[in-house]
């Protein structure tokens, strides 16, 4: 049996934090902002980040709840937790069908009258939310929740067997991610298509989270450490700059050997790209090397606003959509100045921070007060949720 | 992202040579409308004094309620062109249906083929397959069909990716999708005209105001103006013999 650490890794929080803040400011179109996030400098973006310390945190919790409370008592509380992320889900599907009601109905243009069909499920609301609660309709930029639901909902078998045989588990979703490519798994969607983010590939990074978290990462030490292997996750972060800089300049493009051209595109996200994982784990090789566990400064003020936010990454997420969703509208009827956009990615995050604050300090009180519950009912929450 | 590149390129285009001859609201930076592939094709048709082109497309390739003098793009390509090519005779036809997918185009092509015999078709889609959430590789599928089926009638191809179009961004996935027209452009070497781009430079230097709502078609006609002669400048451009590279500092 794995031994479950007991001390909270600070940078898996600061790390989710800061994937949370870009998701948010991605989130937004046309955001100038957005020009920072790490998907414009490469094949990965902020979702790798968040799906990879979901998993890692999800073991911490879930493995502590499973050795401690036994199989069945983590299984409900995994479970407990994807109906949280269920109903967060829905919350915000409600909040999209009155921003998509309201175009509908103020907005006309004939420039735009092919565009204005994507409105016309607003014809038959019967299919299209039915649809939506069955998780097979899902709006723009509300992909990940879903995908982060049935992540959990088999999580709870794959960390009975990663606490037996971490890598017989890690084997496992390998080959599941394999299969995934050779027969081409993935979940239907609605109105056709299928799921934006493939839980058969995206399960490779949760549960490799969940792997290193469950003492892989102490396993992975000796590498991580090599000079060899941060020189090459160097090297392939400097070509996927390089690449990146063709879409947005297209005569670099020319410069692109065929060959190349013809071995990396498409980029998958959908089915997460073998390139998009090497590339996460390249920038993960580079930030363990440079920031160490034990670094003094994460748990100085400076980093605190992004600790927090990580740390109830749940409803920092939310929060993160709607405000995305905020965000877009006042561009449209306010202002789309790049002055704008700057205060609302500015205010957005520190609405998320003081959101996160609030939550965190709810946690004490509740501990304090005279609840129901003896605070040690819950320790698997000490820190943080998964 | 785009937004902090367009503003370096609205300096570019102050600074720069303007395109020849255009109202001053078309102007964009000259890498937007520059081709790094050449259209063989089409060079022999202009060699031969006879422009055959198609415009195979959706929605956003309609004005609807236009009438003479007031048309989409197509219709100002065919203007656009005549005049950059004096003395070829230009014949722009058109198989343009809303809310088609790539796929469906792509079943419609070979008979708009057999009709037009094209020297060059400018494909513009992406939108419906967005808006449908069609699985992205079938949609890379139906760009790559589109383009063999092409070429074997002789026609070369130039894409038209979709609209910028910020009230709906939120709604509509283009990502994915855009992205994969870019690859399979790459791939294929077929010309890109970044339709989404260039309307997206011009929102950030006001030369239009995509959020206006408005049920007149000025604006929506000014736009298909600007396009039809940028598209005719890509096309003029990509058939010119000097190597591509040639003007502009690098």
């Amino acid at each position: 049996m794995i031994k479950v650490s007991t001390e909270r890794d600070l940078r898996l929080d600061l790390f989710r934090g800061l994937a949370l803040w870009l998701i948010f400011l991605d989130h937004i179109p046309s955001n100038a902002v957005s020009w920072i996030t790490i998907r414009n400098y490469g094949f990965s973006d902020a979702t790798e980040i968040f799906v990879f310390i979901s998993g890692y945190t999800a073991a911490f919790v879930y493995g502590r709840a499973m050795q401690s409370n036994g199989f069945v008592v983590a299984t409900a509380r995994v479970l407990k937790r994807a109906w949280q992320i269920y109903v967060a889900h829905v919350f915000l599907f409600a909040i999209y069908l009155a921003e998509i009601a309201y175009v509908a109905h103020s907005f006309e243009n004939p420039l735009y009258t092919e565009e204005m069909g994507v409105l016309d499920f607003m014809k038959n609301p019967d299919v299209t939310i039915l649809q939506a609660l069955l998780l097979k309709f899902k709006p723009v930029n509300m992909d990940v929740l879903p995908l982060y639901i049935m992540l959990l909902l088999w999580f709870a078998p794959v960390l009975w067997l990663l606490l037996r045989s971490p890598s017989l588990a890690l084997l496992v979703s390998a080959a599941l991610y394999s299969c995934m490519w050779i027969f081409e798994w993935n979940f239907p969607a609605y109105p056709s298509g299928t799921w934006v983010f493939n839980p058969f590939a995206w399960q490779l990074l949760f549960v490799f989270g969940a792997w290193c978290a469950l003492g892989g990462a102490q396993r992975l030490g000796r590498w991580l450490n090599s000079p060899v292997v941060v020189g090459l996750a160097a090297v392939y972060l400097l070509f996927a700059f390089s690449i990146a800089m063709t879409w947005y300049i297209p005569r670099l493009g020319a410069y692109v050997p065929k060959l190349v051209g013809d071995a990396i595109y498409p980029i998958d996200k959908t089915n997460l790209d073998v390139l998009r994982i090497l590339h996460f784990l390249s920038l993960a090789v580079i930030t363990v090397w440079f920031v160490p566990r034990d670094w003094p400064a994460l748990k100085s003020r400076v980093f605190w606003p992004a600790i927090v936010c990580g740390q109830h990454s749940l409803g920092v997420f939310c929060l993160g959509v709607f405000l995305s969703f905020a965000g877009h509208f006042v561009f449209t009827e306010v202002s789309n100045r790049v002055y704008t956009q700057v205060i609302v990615s500015a205010l957005g995050i520190a609405i998320m921070v003081a959101a996160a604050a609030l939550i965190s300090w709810y946690r004490v009180i509740e501990r304090q007060g005279p609840g129901p519950r003896p605070p040690s009912s819950k320790p698997g929450y000490a820190g943080g949720d998964a | 992202m785009m937004g902090r590149l367009a503003f370096l390129l609205a300096m570019l285009v102050l600074a720069g040579p303007a395109v020849a001859e255009h109202p001053a609201e078309c102007r964009v930076a000259a890498h937007q409308i520059e081709s790094i592939f050449p259209l063989p094709h089409v060079a022999v048709g202009i060699a031969a004094k006879k422009l055959n082109v198609l415009v195979l497309g959706a929605g956003s390739s309609l004005l609807p309620g236009a009438t003479v003098g007031h048309e989409a793009y197509p219709a100002r390509l065919q203007r656009a062109l005549a005049e950059g090519l004096p003395g070829v005779e230009v014949k722009v036809a058109t198989d343009v249906k809303p809310k088609r997918t790539a796929a469906e185009m792509v079943k419609a092509l070979p008979a708009a083929l057999a009709a037009v015999k094209p020297n060059l078709v400018v494909w513009q889609t992406g939108t419906a397959d967005a808006i449908q959430a069609i699985d992205p590789d079938q949609f890379s599928q139906a760009l790559d069909r589109g383009i063999n089926i092409s070429r074997a009638a002789s026609a070369d191809v130039v894409f038209i990716n979709p609209q910028y179009s910020p009230r709906t961004e939120s709604m509509i996935a283009l990502g994915t999708y855009a992205e994969n027209m870019r690859w399979v452009a790459v791939q294929q070497e077929v010309p890109l005209f970044d339709r989404f781009s260039v309307m997206k430079l011009w929102a950030d230097l006001g030369t239009f105001d995509f959020y206006s709502a408005t049920k007149k078609l000025d604006m929506a006609e000014r736009v298909h103006d600007c396009i039809g002669r940028l598209l005719a400048d890509l096309v003029i451009e990509a058939t010119k013999p000097s190597e591509p590279h040639a003007e502009g500092g690098r």
